[in-house]
């Protein structure tokens, strides 16, 4: 595979945590732990040494237990963590969908907090002028736009998020586990919406539980179990190889 | 086109440039942010409050009353134009430092799972801080100016050097809170001995009493030693006394103000990477 046409590249990456042997709560534990030079910590490599490409446009799953070292990945490639030694390498604007609404604010008002959000993504206010209505739109609240986001439902919640995270118009989706929004007629606008993402060459990596789900969605995969990568490859044979061992075990 | 090129489509996390200049660089490009995190903490702040804003206005004002009547009857403060706007003066500047400051630790230590989730600067909470505080100063004008009138303080023409003072004020309360942030991530009880040592700063800090009425040696190491002496003196020429800081004030408040903005912006920059593998 040649660089040109990967959108996410990396390379020996590994993630290491310090957890201290001892759990210091308060700064007076540890200055007295430190005065008596008992300050210890063990490393815990939540990855280790992976290598592999993203190709543009293909839909990518990354399968393994809980622990796997999954969610860290997905926060080295998103930029929220710096890897401990190697090197990510990320082409074109990526936008991570999940815990949708994250930064919204229950005293705000819809329309307030779609800005707020856009403003989280990383664009100006006239750029999220031209975007309101479409979002708007897509979410299907027109007409609680104005009301402060307390008086919405969990699903209207998450709705709005979608709507604002996909309006981003993301060269790389990332998805943790697939998206349960709203109703299910919205979860299958929501699906569809990232088809046509797909379709039109976006990259989408999906990250899963559900075997099945991988092996339908996605071209590649890759199996990460205990920090390391058992497997890369097409889905179908990695999602093999991970449930005859899950099956051993 | 060379997509490597475009900041905004490419991202290499071993092409490190030096983290302070890169975090200003960021936090330029996402100055919309700031602005609309600003915009949430002023409009949330109030939002469900009878009189909303006014809040802002009437909470200095409370407690220029309280400490005008308790101290006007026990102590006796000879202070220039009167006691109520002395204080009101005081009460403002430092309440602005002590408020922005725990706000930027809060900020970053408790709404800081958003940066677990998605790429934002690290600095937007402390920013975002002081630039909620220096709008609720500036608003706070408002009752200062009405105070000063009707206590007969005159208002003079060096009150247009107002805006340096509140900028230095700001610089110096960012440079704190970026650093005690930084602290409060490793080890949460430190935003619990931060309010514990802002109350004995503040009693070490002419804010509500005037600096004559300190002894002459104990006046030396309240003046020479508290940072905060300059930055309040300077903000309460211009307000209070109607003159320009003297220079004697105004030097060591502009040293301080930018050795702590600096500071505290590489400590926190510096430190910041480590951050999402902490909160």
């Amino acid at each position: 595979m040649t660089k040109n046409n990967a959108a996410i590249h990396l390379e020996n990456v590994s993630v290491r945590y310090r957890t201290p042997t001892e759990r210091f709560n308060t700064f007076k534990e540890f200055a007295i732990r430190w005065v008596q030079g008992k300050v210890r910590s063990t490393a815990f490599w939540a990855l280790r040494d992976i290598s592999f490409d993203v190709c543009k446009g293909e839909v990518f799953g990354i399968i393994g237990q809980n622990g796997a070292g999954k969610s860290t990945l997905l926060k080295l490639v998103s930029r929220v963590m710096r890897p401990t030694e190697g090197r990510v390498r990320v082409f074109g604007r990526v936008v991570p969908l999940l815990e949708l609404g994250a930064g919204f604010h229950p005293e705000l008002t819809g329309r307030e907090n779609v800005f707020l959000n856009g403003a989280i993504l990383g664009f100006n206010r006239q750029e999220m002028e031209r975007k309101f209505q479409r979002i708007v739109e897509f979410s299907e609240l027109h007409d609680f736009i104005e009301a402060p986001l307390r008086t919405y439902s969990s699903g209207m919640w998450a709705r709005l998020g979608f709507a604002v995270a996909i309006d981003a118009e993301p060269d790389i989706l990332i998805l943790d586990e697939i998206l349960s929004v709203g109703d299910e007629a919205f979860q299958r606008k929501c699906l569809n919406r990232i088809e046509q993402f797909r379709d039109q060459g976006a990259t989408i990596v999906l990250v899963s539980h559900n075997t099945h789900q991988i092996e339908q969605m996605c071209q590649r995969a890759a199996w990460l179990d205990h920090g390391q990568l058992q497997s890369v490859g097409d889905a179908a044979s990695v999602v093999q190889a991970y449930r005859e061992n899950q099956h051993i075990n | 086109m060379d997509i490597t090129r475009t900041p905004d489509l490419y991202y290499d996390s071993s092409a490190r440039g030096t983290a302070p200049l890169e975090e200003l660089r960021e936090v330029v490009h996402y100055r919309n942010l700031i602005l609309q995190l600003t915009r949430r903490d002023v409009m949330t702040r109030y939002k469900r409050s009878v009189l909303g804003i006014a809040w802002t206005m009437l909470n200095p004002l409370g407690m220029m009353i309280v400490l005008t009547v308790a101290f006007s009857n026990i102590f006796r403060f000879e202070t220039e134009y009167g006691y109520p706007a002395y204080v009101l003066s005081g009460l403002l500047a430092w309440n602005f430092f002590s408020q922005t400051t725990t706000a930027a630790m809060v900020n970053l230590v408790w709404g800081g799972g958003l940066l677990h989730r998605i790429y934002i600067p690290r600095t937007s909470f402390s920013l975002a801080a002081i630039a909620t505080g220096m709008v609720n100063l500036s608003l706070a004008l408002a009752p200062l100016v009405l105070i000063n009138l009707i206590t007969g303080v005159p208002i003079k023409p060096a009150i247009l050097f107002l805006p340096v003072s509140m900028l230095l004020l700001a610089a110096f309360a960012l440079g704190v809170g970026l650093l005690i942030s930084t602290f409060a991530v490793y080890y949460p009880d430190v935003a619990e001995m931060y309010n514990i040592a802002l109350v004995g700063w503040m009693y070490l800090t002419p804010v509500i009493y005037p600096i004559s009425i300190l002894p002459e040696a104990f006046r030396f190491w309240v003046v020479r030693l508290n940072p905060m002496y300059y930055l309040l003196e300077v903000y309460r020429a211009p307000v209070y006394y109607g003159r320009l800081p003297g220079l004697d004030i105004l030097i060591p408040a502009v040293l301080i103000a930018l050795i702590f903005l600096v500071t505290g912006w590489i400590v926190f920059t510096q430190k910041a990477d480590e951050f999402s593998y902490r909160i």
